[in-house]
C-alpha cells in the first residue's frame, strides 16, 4: 500500500454518496470530527461539506443525499456531476464511499449499483445493521461484497460501530475497474450504449472507465421526455464537439423510435438483479416484524383528528419560536447597535464619516444581524423537524391543501415561516426538489405579512382609527388575511403561467422516526446560519450603505433650509431647545437628500393612491427594512425619536395636511397605505436572498416588479373607489 | 391464482398487491420505478392522509408516499 500512496501526486479525495436518511451525514461526522468546511456549490444552494478523514490527508466530500443519479433534481445533478468530475472547481473524486441502509437494502442498492457502474474505486458502508436486525433481517456483508465485487463494511454509525474498519478501508482504496454489468439491457439498448460510448470515448469528456456508465445515464436522461432529464441530456451535449453531439443525438432518437420504453426496461432489469442479490445476502432472523415503533407513532401523528391537531400545535410552536422567542435576542442586538452608535456619536464630531459609521455601517450590520436570531431559530426548528422525520409527515398532511393552489406539501412550512420573516421562509424552500414549485413558493413568500410590517400596521392603524380597539383588531386581521389570500392566488397564477407544466409528482419517502441528536442539530443550525451571514449578509450590508448615502447626500447647510423651517428655528430658544433644533434640521436635510427629492419626484405617481411626498419618503426608506418607515416618519414629521414619541407621531400623521388644508391620512388613504404595505416588496434583504437562492438578480427584479405593480394597482383601486364612494 | 389487474389507488387499506405495470409520463414513471415500484414488487396500502390524499405505501421494506393520481398510474394484481 505504501507504493500506491507514494504514486499519488495529490491528496486523495473521496466523495460520500447515499440515499437521504441512510445516515450518510452521521457517517461523515463520525469519520471527520468537528473540522468541516461548509459552503454552497457554485450557482446553486446545495450544501457542500468537506473535511479531512481524521488522522490522514484524505479529503472527504459529502454529496447531497439522492435516490438515483438520473439528474432530475439539483441534488442529483450535483451528485452525478461530481462523480463524473464535471463541477468547476471540484476535482473528480479518486474514490466513492456509498452509505447504504441495511434495513432498506433494495432501494439503497439502486444508487449504489449505479455508482459502481462508473468503475471508480468504491467502498460501501452498510449502515444501520442494528435497525435491520431489529426488523428481523441480517445482512451478510461478506456475501454482499462478493456479489458487488467491492468492499462492504458493516456499520452502526450512530453508535460508532465499524467506523474504524471503514477508516481502514478508505485508506486502502483500490480500483476494481473490471466490473462487468451483471444485468442485461435489451439488445437495442445495449447496442445504443456501445455506440454512444464509442463516440464519447475519444472526446475524453469522461474518464475511460466511466464512459459506458455515462453513456447509459445519458441515454436514460434523453429517454425521460420531461424537462429535468432532457435539460441534463442537453447540457451534456454542449460539452461535446458538435459532430459528436449530433451523432449521439441521432443514436438516441433512433433508440427512442425503436424502443420508446427502453429506460423503464433498464430500471426493471437493475431491480430484478438487486432483488436476487438481496435474497442471497439477507437472512431472516427472529425479530419484531409486526408494528414498528414508527408505525405506532404514525398511528397518532397522521391520525385523522389527533394528527391534524398535533400538526397545528407543532406549527404554532414553530411560528411562536420565530415570531417571539427571537424577540429578546433581537432587541438585545438592537440595543447593542444603538449603544454602539451612541458611543461613536459621543466620541466623534458630526460629519459624513460619523453618519456613515452610525447610520450606514452600524445600521447595515444591524439589518443583517437583526435577522440572525430568527434565522438561527428557524434553522434549528427545521433541523429538528427533518432529523426526527416529522418534516415528511408535515408535507404528507398538508399536501392536499397546498395542491389546491398547485403547490407541494413541502411549501407549507416555508410559507408559514414567512409570517415571521420572508427570509427564513425563502431559505426553508430548499427542501422542495421541484424547481417550479420552489420558485413559485419563493415568489409568493414575501406576500405573507412578516413581523417587520407589524410596527407599520400598528402606527398607521393607530393614526386612522384612534382607540376603536375592535375595529383596529378587525383591520389587523384583514391585513394578514389579505396577504395570505393574495399569496395563494398568486401561487395559482404563477403555476398556471410562468411555471406552467405537468403537475410535478408527489413521491416522498416517509422515513422511520428517529431521536434527534442535539449536537447534530446545533451543528446543522450553525452551518446554515453561517452561510446566511456570509452569502446574503454581505449583499444586505452593501445595499444598506447605498440607501444611507441616498438619504445623507447631498448635504444641506442651515442657511439653505426652507423659509418655514427658518422661522420655526428662529422662534426656538438656542439655549434650551438644542434637541428641537436638531429635529427640525434633520427633517429639512432628509427632504433635501436624494431620497427626499425622490419622494417629491414620485408624488405625482403616488398622489392617486392618496399619499403625499412625506409618505413617499417613508415608502422609499422602507426598502432598507419596513420598520424603518416608522423612524423615517419620525424624522419627516419632525417629532424626533418615534420610540419615545409614538403618540406624537401618530398625532402628526393623523393631522398632517395637503397644501390645500385637506387631511392627508384620511381613513381611505390610510387603508390604501396599509394595502400598499401588505403587497409591496419593500425589503432589500428579501431581494438579496432571492438572488442568492435563485442564482439570478432577474428573479429578484421580477419579484420586485410584480409585487410593486400589484400593490400600486390595489392601493389605487382602494383609494379611488373608496374616495368616490365615501367622499 | 385469481388475479385482478387494477390501479393501485383502488387497493383497500392494509391490502397488498403485486405491481404489474407502471404507466404515465416517462419522468414520473421512471421516478416511481426507481423508488422500487417495478413489476413484481409487493406493495401494501398502509394509510391515507387525513385530508384524503396522498397515500402511504409500503414497498421493498420502506414507506413511500404518493398522491392518488400517481397511485392510479400504477397497476397491480391481487391474489
Amino acid at each position: 500500500m505504501a507504493d500506491a500512496a507514494s504514486i499519488r501526486a495529490r491528496p486523495i479525495r473521496i466523495a460520500i454518496a447515499g440515499n437521504p436518511n441512510s445516515g450518510k451525514t452521521t457517517v461523515f461526522n463520525a469519520l471527520t470530527g468537528l473540522r468541516q468546511k461548509v459552503a454552497n456549490y457554485p450557482g446553486v444552494t446545495v450544501e457542500k461539506r468537506e473535511a479531512r478523514l481524521a488522522g490522514t490527508d484524505i479529503t472527504l466530500l459529502d454529496l447531497p443525499g439522492t435516490y438515483s443519479l438520473s439528474a432530475r433534481s439539483p441534488d442529483e445533478q450535483i451528485a452525478r456531476d461530481i462523480i463524473q468530475g464535471r463541477v468547476e472547481g471540484v476535482a473528480r473524486p479518486d474514490g466513492i464511499l456509498v452509505v447504504i441502509d441495511a434495513s432498506n437494502l433494495e432501494r439503497n442498492l439502486y444508487l449504489a449499483t449505479q455508482i459502481l457502474d462508473f468503475g471508480a474505486p468504491v467502498v460501501i458502508a452498510c449502515n444501520m445493521m442494528d435497525v435491520a436486525l431489529a426488523r428481523g433481517m441480517h445482512v451478510d456483508c461478506d456475501k454482499l461484497a462478493a456479489e458487488l465485487h467491492t468492499h462492504v463494511i458493516p456499520l452502526v454509525a450512530s453508535a460508532g460501530e465499524g467506523i474504524e474498519s471503514l477508516r481502514g478501508a478508505l485508506a486502502h482504496l483500490e480500483c476494481r475497474c473490471d466490473r462487468a454489468r451483471p444485468w442485461a439491457l435489451s439488445s437495442h439498448f445495449e447496442d445504443a450504449v456501445q455506440r454512444v460510448a464509442g463516440v464519447i470515448r475519444p472526446t475524453h469528456v469522461l474518464p475511460d472507465h466511466a464512459v459506458r456508465a455515462g453513456a447509459l445515464l445519458w441515454l436514460m436522461d434523453f429517454l425521460s421526455a420531461e424537462a429535468g432529464g432532457r435539460a441534463s441530456a442537453e447540457r451534456f451535449l454542449k460539452r461535446l464537439p458538435l459532430q459528436a453531439a449530433d451523432l449521439i443525438q441521432a443514436m438516441a432518437s433512433d433508440l427512442a423510435a425503436h424502443e420508446p420504453d427502453a429506460a423503464s426496461a433498464a430500471i426493471e432489469a437493475r431491480y430484478t438483479w438487486i432483488t436476487q442479490i438481496a435474497q442471497r445476502v439477507v437472512t431472516d432472523t427472529p425479530g419484531r416484524r409486526a408494528a414498528t415503533r414508527t408505525d405506532r407513532i404514525d398511528r397518532i401523528l397522521t391520525h385523522r383528528v389527533f394528527g391534524l391537531v398535533i400538526f397545528a400545535a407543532v406549527m404554532f410552536v414553530l411560528f411562536l419560536s420565530i415570531f417571539s422567542w427571537a424577540e429578546p435576542l433581537m432587541s438585545l442586538l438592537e440595543s447593542a447597535q444603538k449603544g454602539l452608535a451612541g458611543a461613536v456619536k459621543a466620541r466623534m464630531a458630526d460629519g459624513p464619516l460619523r453618519s456613515l459609521i452610525t447610520d450606514g455601517m452600524l445600521a447595515g450590520v444591524g439589518a443583517v444581524v437583526g435577522f440572525f436570531p430568527q434565522i438561527c431559530i428557524l434553522f434549528f426548528c427545521l433541523a429538528v423537524l427533518e432529523d426526527t422525520g416529522y418534516m415528511a409527515r408535515a408535507a404528507f398532511l398538508m399536501d392536499r391543501l397546498m395542491s389546491r393552489v398547485g403547490l407541494h406539501g413541502k411549501s407549507f412550512i416555508p410559507l408559514l415561516s414567512s409570517y415571521a420573516c420572508a427570509i427564513p421562509g425563502i431559505l426553508a424552500t430548499r427542501t422542495i426538489e421541484n424547481r417550479r414549485d420552489r420558485f413559485t413558493t419563493i415568489l409568493v413568500a414575501p406576500l405573507m405579512s412578516c413581523s417587520a410590517r407589524l410596527p407599520v400596521y400598528l402606527i398607521i392603524i393607530g393614526a386612522i382609527f384612534g382607540d376603536r380597539s375592535l375595529l383596529k383588531a378587525a383591520v389587523m386581521f384583514g391585513l394578514y388575511a389579505l396577504g395570505t389570500v393574495t399569496a395563494l392566488a398568486m401561487a395559482l397564477v404563477f403555476k398556471k403561467t410562468l411555471f406552467a407544466g405537468p403537475r410535478p409528482p408527489f413521491i416522498m419517502e416517509l422515513p422511520p422516526y428517529h431521536m434527534p441528536r442535539p449536537w447534530a442539530l446545533v451543528r446543522t443550525m450553525w452551518d446554515r446560519s453561517k452561510l446566511f451571514l456570509t452569502n446574503a449578509g454581505t449583499t444586505i450590508f452593501a445595499v444598506c450603505i447605498v440607501i444611507w448615502a441616498m438619504s445623507y447626500f447631498p448635504r444641506l447647510s442651515e442657511a439653505d433650509a426652507s423659509a418655514e423651517a427658518k422661522t420655526r428655528l428662529v422662534r426656538l430658544d438656542p439655549a434650551h431647545d438644542a434637541d428641537a433644533r436638531e429635529v427640525i434640521l434633520a427633517a429639512e436635510r432628509l427632504r433635501h437628500s436624494y431620497i427626499g427629492r425622490l419622494g417629491h419626484l414620485i408624488e405625482p405617481a403616488i398622489k392617486p393612491l392618496g399619499f403625499d411626498w412625506r409618505l413617499g419618503i417613508g415608502i422609499l426608506s422602507s426598502f432598507l427594512a419596513r420598520e424603518v418607515f416608522v423612524g423615517a416618519m419620525g424624522i419627516t414629521f419632525a417629532v424626533g425619536d418615534p420610540d419615545l414619541h409614538a403618540d406624537a407621531l401618530r398625532l402628526q400623521l393623523a393631522t398632517a395636511t395637503w397644501p390645500d388644508g385637506h387631511r392627508v391620512l384620511t381613513p381611505i388613504a390610510g387603508i390604501s397605505l396599509l394595502v400598499f404595505y401588505v403587497l409591496a416588496c419593500q425589503c432589500v434583504s428579501t431581494l438579496a436572498v432571492v438572488r442568492k437562492e435563485t442564482g439570478s438578480w432577474r428573479w429578484s427584479a421580477f419579484m420586485f416588479t410584480y409585487m410593486t405593480v400589484l400593490a400600486y394597482a390595489c392601493s389605487l383601486g382602494v383609494y379611488q373607489i373608496g374616495w368616490r364612494w365615501l367622499g | 391464482m385469481n388475479s385482478l389487474h387494477r390501479p393501485l389507488s383502488e387497493l383497500a387499506l392494509g391490502q397488498t398487491g403485486r405491481v404489474t405495470e407502471v404507466t404515465g409520463p416517462a419522468e414520473i414513471r421512471h421516478r416511481l420505478m426507481e423508488m422500487g415500484l417495478t413489476s413484481g414488487a409487493d406493495v401494501r396500502m398502509v394509510r391515507i392522509a387525513p385530508l384524503g390524499d396522498p397515500v402511504e405505501l409500503q414497498v421493498r421494506g420502506y414507506r413511500l408516499s404518493v398522491r392518488k393520481s400517481e397511485a392510479a398510474s400504477i397497476f397491480i394484481e391481487t391474489a
